[in-house]
């Protein structure tokens, strides 16, 4: 298996996908053939291709498909069921509809969707299969079945038996993927680089340089000096939507929550809540009973203090937009939604919101006049990281 | 040729982990494993120490580590202290030199196994200040000017818990696996190794119960390995019988540490027991 040209043209379909591989990378995987690690064999070719090419658990799952797909000729890289899984589960913006209509879409039931779905689309993997490169002629592709093995393929015990591809093609790692929202851990792992080192505030650290300058000075007589550790200064507001349209992300919000309730790194770390839309207050707790006007919040939290906002933008234009159409910032002193989101981003220069609404479905009225006031991503753990990164830069203070 | 990885009899590692620690061996470049809690990428330093019959020098990162301390240390305050009194010479300062687990492993004169246990309790910055004496696996003692270079590259292993992502410049320098959590066929093996003698179809019923567990969408914080194994110890103490265990969990605070777990286990429970009755 020394032919290095194949193996490029997959390095290149790994890149393509977005995972970052680098020429480093390309040069290691050389050194490994050459040292014959890689035998003629597509099983040794699928490890150790995927332990020097890969840095990160978010990318395996795209490397199994990568992997299924280059060399099985199982279905395109990014798999049609992810798109219809996705569909399926996550909560969009409906349409405008009936009450009759609402009633006939309840009674389908999820599960039954999902089954219908899944049968035609294996009809379409029988049609669509023809790959034949490498592993013989591709027969039926039984791969990407949400880990499900259509019956025949699954092995017991050891998994020596199974091909590379059929591993590949389980896709075991598709819940570690970065494009859909994790654990509590990762987006923790996340938010800790949102931070901003100064001074603390106790002097409890051995300043050892300037305990021997000291001493020095004083003929050897020992003089301790202390200083005050570096520390996070960051200040975070969690500004959360608890809207009625927000219960069906009330999962991944409470995940992200908690995320930045654990990571205790902060300052200052200020969970609040509104509802739909911000007006001229926000609140303490979820159940929306302690005010805090927006006037107070400026004088507790200053101009330094980080404003993450998370919430769907989604609601009705009028709650928005001020009776008349279009909004005028300045000029005079209409109570609309979102003259009040913008003073509240002029109160707090670094802001960002994240939508659990998947970006593809952001052609809302509401969710584009908000992204328009505030650099908005998706509520994933690569938005987040997006997010943070924007809210760490530092704003030259005028 | 090369030396060669393959388990040992107490640690049981899947192929493809296998595959990775001999991909580290081979190419000389540092091997970082990442996984649940529990998945044993800890003990897998000593396994392969002690399947290679290499020394093994561990050195724990903690969240106040600086990158120096994993070479050496120079006890600076100790010989300041030293010199106040006249029953000792402090002209030597190597007497005041200590070496870090990586520093051992540099100047070990056989082939030896580095491990950096937890490296992302650090600082973020932490892992690029590493970044030259992985590649160059020397060191250099700038309070005595002495530098050490490995006479045999040691084999890095790094363990990550994920708790800060890593930066890219050092990833690159890596082999990386990721441990997934053992599939039911590989945990029993697993626990054939902690529990040789017990009943296989308590460990089977066990097992399940336990996947059954870890599956709960409720779960905060799902058991891992090192709970299951105890959570079997327990049983056996208890003198529980297989049957006793499939609609319900005795001792289920082995299982499960967070108060609101253990109500939502006991919920889910609750459900699962009136749906076998119908």
């Amino acid at each position: 298996m020394g032919d290095g040209e194949v193996f490029l043209e997959f390095f290149y379909l790994l890149r393509a996908q977005g995972i970052p591989v680098s020429v480093r990378e390309w040069l290691t995987w050389l050194e490994c053939i050459e040292k014959g690690l890689v035998a003629a064999d597509l099983g040794r070719a699928y490890s150790v291709g995927r332990a020097v090419m890969i840095k990160h658990e978010r990318h395996l799952d795209t490397y199994d498909l990568c992997f299924a797909h280059f060399f099985g000729g199982a279905e395109a890289p990014l798999a049609l069921h992810d798109a219809i899984d996705e569909w399926l589960s996550s909560a969009l913006p409906l349409p405008q509809l009936s009450p009759e209509e609402f009633a006939r879409l309840e009674q389908l039931d999820l599960d039954r969707l999902r089954e219908l779905f899944e049968e035609r689309l294996k009809e379409q993997d029988e049609r669509h299969d023809g790959g034949n490169r490498w592993i013989g002629t591709g027969g039926t592709s039984p791969f990407g079945h949400n880990g499900r093995h259509p019956s025949g393929i699954r092995v017991g015990g050891k998994g020596r038996s199974r091909s590379a591809i059929q591993i590949a093609g389980e896709r075991r790692f598709k819940a570690y993927r970065s494009d859909r929202v994790l654990d509590t851990r990762q987006l923790g792992a996340a938010l800790r680089r949102l931070r901003r080192l100064g001074k603390g505030e106790r002097a409890d650290e051995l300043d050892l340089d300037e305990t021997i300058r000291q001493t020095a000075q004083q003929a050897g007589e020992l003089e301790i000096v202390m200083k005050p550790p570096r520390e996070n200064t960051l200040k975070l507001i969690l500004l959360m939507d608890v809207g009625g349209s927000m219960d069906d992300h009330a999962r991944l919000v409470e995940q992200l929550f908690s995320a930045a309730h654990q990571a205790s790194h902060f300052k200052v770390f200020k969970p609040l809540y509104f509802h739909n839309c911000v007006y001229d207050c926000v609140y303490e707790e979820a159940s929306m009973l302690n005010k805090v006007s927006l006037e107070e919040l400026s004088r507790q939290l200053d101009k330094q203090t980080r404003l993450l906002v998370i919430g769907d933008a989604c609601m009705s234009p009028y709650e928005l937009f001020s009776v008349g159409g279009m909004i005028n910032y300045y000029e005079h002193n209409s109570r609309t939604g979102a003259e009040y989101l913008y003073s509240l981003k002029e109160l707090y220069p670094h802001h960002a919101w994240l939508n659990p609404i998947p970006e593809r479905f952001w052609a809302h009225p509401t969710i584009e006049a908000i992204a328009g006031m505030f650099p908005m991503n998706e509520l994933t753990l690569e938005g987040l990281s997006e997010a943070i990164e924007l809210l760490s830069r530092e704003i030259p203070k005028n | 040729m090369f030396e060669h990885f393959s388990g040992t009899e107490n640690y049981i590692a899947s192929d493809e982990l296998r595959e990775a620690v001999n991909v580290a061996l081979a190419l000389e470049r540092p091997l970082l494993i990442k996984g649940e809690p529990g998945t044993g990428k800890t003990l897998l330093a000593s396994a392969v120490a002690e399947a290679l019959s290499r020394p093994l020098y561990t050195w724990h990162v903690k969240s106040t580590s600086k990158a120096r301390e994993g070479l050496y240390v120079y006890d600076a305050v100790q010989r300041l202290h030293d010199s106040r009194f006249d029953d000792k010479s402090v002209s030597d300062i190597r007497a005041y030199i200590r070496f870090g687990g990586l520093g051992e492993a540099l100047r070990s004169e056989v082939p030896s196994v580095a491990l950096i246990d937890e490296i992302d309790k650090a600082d973020l910055e932490f892992p690029n200040d590493l970044l030259h004496e992985l590649d160059a696996m020397s060191f250099k003692v700038d309070e005595t000017g002495d530098v050490y270079t490995a006479k045999h590259r040691p084999l890095v292993i790094i363990t990550s818990n994920n708790e800060k992502e890593l930066p890219d410049a050092f990833l690159r320098r890596c082999i990386f696996h990721f441990i997934s959590f053992p599939s039911p066929e590989l945990m029993s093996e697993i626990v054939q190794v902690h529990h040789p003698d017990v009943d296989r179809i308590l460990v089977e019923e066990a097992i399940a119960r336990f996947y059954w567990l870890r599956d709960l969408p409720e779960l905060r914080k799902p058991p891992a390995t090192s709970e299951l194994v105890d959570w079997i110890s327990a049983l056996v103490r208890g003198g529980i019988q297989a049957e006793r265990i499939t609609d319900r969990i005795p001792y289920l605070g082995a299982l499960i540490k967070k108060e609101r777990d253990l109500k939502a286990t006991q919920r889910a429970l609750k459900s699962y027991a009136s749906r076998r009755r119908k």
